[in-house]
């Protein structure tokens, strides 16, 4: 059954602060293969103007992924996550996510479309800190598969 | 270090094992089992365990990064994942292979970079592109 286009423009309560942390960083950094000083050293981090140590390009993804699963678990949304394929994402920084960072993460539905028999859901992720400074902003579209497809 | 259209970055080559998919998803808290259980990979029409999108989008984004120093000057990172990365349970893994060439000066202090990341022969990460600040 398709999704019902009357989610467009859907948001969902705030998420409980994430804390970012210099071990949280150093783990992701590490899984990625990744060995940029200004994931890693803090004074390094620092010489390039940053308050602390700072997050890989993609580490968002962590800080966002209990919000998104609230969106793909909606009840009313009626979204069968088994046929759930990540068909593309993107972020936006801001500045970059830095250690020490306590951050809130809004998940918008932006667009509902079909095709083929596929639905394609695009959420948005606005992630600023508690104090309401805009850090990173998170595009990702999700193709739920046709039962045919 | 130049930022000029057409300069290509230094390139490259990341193998991933299947180990390397057991540590993203305890790292990434992504445990969908498609990234390590080769049954459920094959019950839901796969060839075999395949590396998450997101872990392909990470390991490319290092060619940006290791390139420009500071990963601080990546303001957008975006691409759409085209296909899979396949990886057997074996010593030799996946070799994913990542060019990247600086395609447009946007005019507002940035860069645009577009991205190719290979696996088999074939681009896994379609229109994938990061803008950078070089000033």
């Amino acid at each position: 059954m398709p999704l019902d286009p009357a989610f467009i423009g859907r948001s969902y309560p705030p998420s409980q602060p994430y804390d970012v942390s210099r071990e949280k960083i150093r783990e992701f950094a590490g899984a990625i293969g990744a060995t940029s000083p200004a994931y890693l050293d803090a004074e390094a981090a620092k010489a390039l103007g940053h308050r602390d140590v700072i997050a890989p390009p993609t580490f968002a993804i962590v800080v966002s992924m209990k919000t998104n699963e609230t969106v793909m678990f909606d009840p009313e949304l009626e979204l069968d996550y088994s046929r759930v394929v990540h068909g593309d994402q993107n972020f936006t920084h801001h500045r970059p996510i830095t250690a020490g960072d306590q951050l809130v993460c809004v998940a918008h539905i932006d667009a509902i479309t079909s095709r083929m028999g596929n639905d394609m859901v695009t959420v948005r992720t606005e992630i600023s800190t508690v104090g309401g400074e805009p850090v990173t902003t998170a595009r990702s579209m999700l193709v739920v598969r046709g039962e045919d497809a | 270090m130049t930022y000029e259209v057409g300069t290509e970055l230094p390139a490259l080559s990341v193998r991933l094992k299947r180990d390397d998919l057991v540590r993203y998803a305890g790292a990434s808290l992504d445990f969908n089992p498609i990234h390590w259980n080769e049954k459920t990979a094959r019950d839901v029409g796969l060839p075999d365990v395949i590396a998450h999108g997101m872990l392909t989008m990470a390991v490319a984004s290092r060619i940006v990064a290791e390139w420009i120093g500071d990963p601080g000057a990546i303001v957008e990172y975006g691409c759409r994942f085209g296909r899979p990365v396949v990886v057997p349970n074996d010593d030799e893994g996946a070799l994913v292979e990542v060019t990247a060439k600086v395609t447009k000066d946007l005019g507002d202090g940035t860069v645009k970079v577009n991205i190719n990341a290979a696996f088999d022969g074939k681009s896994v990460l379609t229109g994938a592109f990061a803008r950078v600040r070089i000033s």
